[in-house]
């Protein structure tokens, strides 16, 4: 038996395939990761810096959100204005982290992934877009998203 | 046993190239189908369309020059292509008999370059081969894209409708995601366009230059924080021959302006 685990190893990683994704199966219930990837509270203060931010998070690429001070905001992906309305934070945690392991043909990018992936930069290599605290900083930032926070 | 391992290594190897997605994937509609120019504002059409003021014409008129300077040793390209090259950019890349591959534009000259007039093939990018690529394409101007992808071109083809539909680099996004599922829509102050390369070699506002195709795609490799290809490369051949179908019926703004 030991042959053909070997062997099976030696494909994987031919394929690439070779890293088990960083959230696991375990941390994932639903569309959410209830647990917070990191032992320090996101801060949304952060969070909004790198949602703006052109080297970091640049969400706003894709996104916008009404009252971000920022021209220019994309519509490639959904308006995030009220997201907090619609998810809770480990939904946020999901999509942003890894949101192809529930949904794989998802356009949005996996933020904090290393696993399966092709051709990737050299620079790149095994590294996430985001840390684990940058993610969370963002899904406090997103979190506060609601309707009535504007209307306090 | 050895069945055994085997059939693992079947089923493995079946998991990994799944992931690779060619059935089913969406097209863009005939109907839909348009050039990158439509999304520039009107200032910078009207920039491309003036033979005077648009920058790229520099790169044509270089091009115009060295068509009919004859080189050290062989005859000038201008001895045998007298009446010109109208309408041969637009059937690019093509399929070359006698070498059993597909050639674009820049291989075609160069391939001529070395066989015709017993010189050195040119580097890409350098400003020769950008302007003499610019100065074939652009006898195109206006002509519409048809290229052949049936026979021998066939395979190469397909190469390149899968590097266009795979997914690819740290942000894993394939060319498909963008530029036939979501162009139209807002990338910052950008708009996404349909990826057609009617329009190269380009002058590129972000470049401040002529560039060729490949640069753009390297670019869009690089966008995707995916590992780009060298100039050159076979698969970017074999997109740029996918692109080209993909714009059938879109005819040529060499040296178009981009973004």
């Amino acid at each position: 038996m030991n042959r053909v685990a070997i062997l099976a190893a030696l494909i994987l990683s031919a394929c690439g395939a070779q890293d088990a994704p960083l959230i696991s199966s375990r941390m994932i219930s639903g569309d959410a990761i209830v647990e917070p990837l990191t032992k320090t509270t996101g801060d949304a203060i952060r969070g909004e810096k790198l949602f703006v931010s052109r080297e970091e998070g640049h969400c706003i690429l894709c996104h916008k959100v009404d009252g971000l001070e920022a021209e220019f905001q994309g519509d490639v992906g959904p308006d995030l204005s009220f997201v907090g309305d619609r998810f809770n934070a480990g939904q946020l945690r999901l999509r942003i982290a890894d949101y192809q392991l529930v949904r794989p043909g998802a356009l949005m990018p996996s933020y904090f992934r290393t696993h399966d992936l092709h051709q990737v930069g050299k620079a790149y290599v095994g590294e996430t877009v985001l840390t684990a605290q940058q993610v969370e900083d963002i899904v406090a930032y997103l979190a506060d998203r609601k309707t009535s926070d504007d209307d306090a | 046993m050895i069945r055994l391992a085997g059939l693992v290594s079947i089923t493995l190897i079946t998991a990994c190239s799944a992931t690779t997605e060619v059935s089913d994937v969406p097209e863009l509609a005939a109907e839909d189908i348009v050039s990158a120019s439509v999304f520039l504002n009107s200032e910078t059409r009207a920039l491309q369309e003036d033979t005077f003021a648009n920058p790229g014409y520099l790169w044509v008129d270089r091009g115009e020059a060295l068509f009919s300077q004859p080189p050290a040793a062989g005859p000038a390209c201008i001895t045998c292509h007298e009446k010109g090259l109208r309408g041969v950019a637009a059937t690019y890349p093509a399929y070359d008999e006698n070498i059993g591959q597909v050639l674009n534009l820049e291989g075609r000259i160069n391939q001529c370059r070395v066989t015709q007039q017993s010189e050195p093939a040119w580097t890409f990018e350098s400003d020769e081969l950008l302007s003499i690529t610019a100065y074939v394409a652009n006898q195109s101007l206006g002509e519409p894209i048809s290229v052949d992808v049936n026979g021998p071109a066939r395979a190469v083809y397909e190469v390149g409708r899968d590097y266009f539909q795979t997914r690819r680099g740290q942000f894993n996004l394939s060319c498909q995601q963008c530029h036939t599922e979501n162009w139209g829509k807002r990338l910052r102050g950008d708009t996404l366009s349909q990826g057609h390369g009617n329009g190269f070699p380009a002058y590129r506002l972000e470049w401040e230059s002529l560039g060729s195709l490949h640069r753009r795609l390297r670019d869009c490799d690089t966008g995707v924080r995916a590992e780009p290809l060298p100039y050159g490369d076979p698969l970017y051949v074999a997109l740029e021959l996918y692109l080209a179908e993909r714009s059938k019926g879109i005819s040529i703004e060499t040296p178009g302006i981009r973004r």
